[in-house]
């Protein structure tokens, strides 16, 4: 192991950001993308959906309203 | 634009990175969710100033990192604090010894100056180009891409070595040199 280590630290040093290993940057890059990830997976919560659902703005185009009834509270249905 | 149901669409599907980029900002779930709830209040009041066809993640972003630097000022100590929060937000959580790396991943980025940290997380997670985490962050490519290499080269010391240059036979290093078996 320490051979390997110590080999790996001479060959795969890049020398353009202070002697850096690559290895270990790779492995940065992983651990950010994976707590990054795990949130984002978490998908959207049903208080944004409902959030941006309901934000009508009076300014919009008319639009189907099917979904449940829930009724824009700011748009006046026509009928 | 006037907001239609597509941009509406395209603001939920935004959603999700909304909230993995405040929470790497803020460390703090809960505040994290009220930050994107501003956000996104903010930019549906503001809609009509949203070019159609721009970057509208970019947008998002730039909305709820302002947002985050002007609280951050007022709640600096509150954000420090939030140490180990974060864990409490992730649903599938990790094994134990990838759970004590990863928090120790954590604590490491939280150490990071605020500059570099957004800067890292902006290219390195989120996946926006230097060009567009420089407007995000209103600074220049160059900036952003010295942001990011200084925040690579200090997690780098604080996580697994010491002198960037000398690798020690240190448990951490193995572990990661080792892979997970």
């Amino acid at each position: 192991m320490k051979d390997v280590k110590s080999q790996a630290s001479k060959t795969a040093a890049p020398g353009k950001q202070g002697g850096l290993n690559a290895e270990i940057q790779s492995r940065i890059g992983h651990q950010l993308r994976a707590m990054y990830d795990d949130v984002v997976r978490q998908g959207v919560p049903d208080r944004f959906a409902d959030l941006i659902r309901k934000l009508d703005t009076p300014a919009a185009s008319p639009q189907v309203d099917n979904t449940g009834g829930t009724g824009g509270n700011n748009n006046e249905g026509r009928d | 634009m006037p907001l239609t149901d597509a941009l509406r669409d395209d603001i939920l599907a935004a959603v999700p990175s909304l909230r993995a980029f405040a929470i790497s900002l803020s460390g703090n779930g809960d505040r994290a969710d009220d930050l994107v709830q501003e956000t996104l209040l903010r930019a549906l009041a503001n809609i009509d100033s949203f070019q159609p066809g721009s970057n509208l993640p970019a947008w998002l972003f730039t909305i709820l990192r302002n947002l985050f630097r002007s609280d951050y000022r007022k709640r600096r100590r509150e954000v420090e604090d939030a140490d180990g929060n974060y864990a409490k937000t992730l649903k599938t959580q990790p094994s134990q010894s990838a759970h004590l790396e990863f928090e120790e991943f954590r604590t490491a980025l939280d150490k990071l100056p605020q500059d570099q940290r957004e800067a890292l997380i902006l290219v390195g997670a989120s996946g926006f180009s230097y060009e567009d985490a420089a407007t995000i962050c209103g600074c220049a490519v160059g900036t952003i891409k010295s942001r990011v290499n200084r925040a690579r080269s200090k997690l780098a010391a604080l996580l697994y070595v010491d002198g960037a240059e000398d690798f020690g036979p240190d448990e951490t290093v193995r572990a990661v040199i080792g892979g997970n078996g």
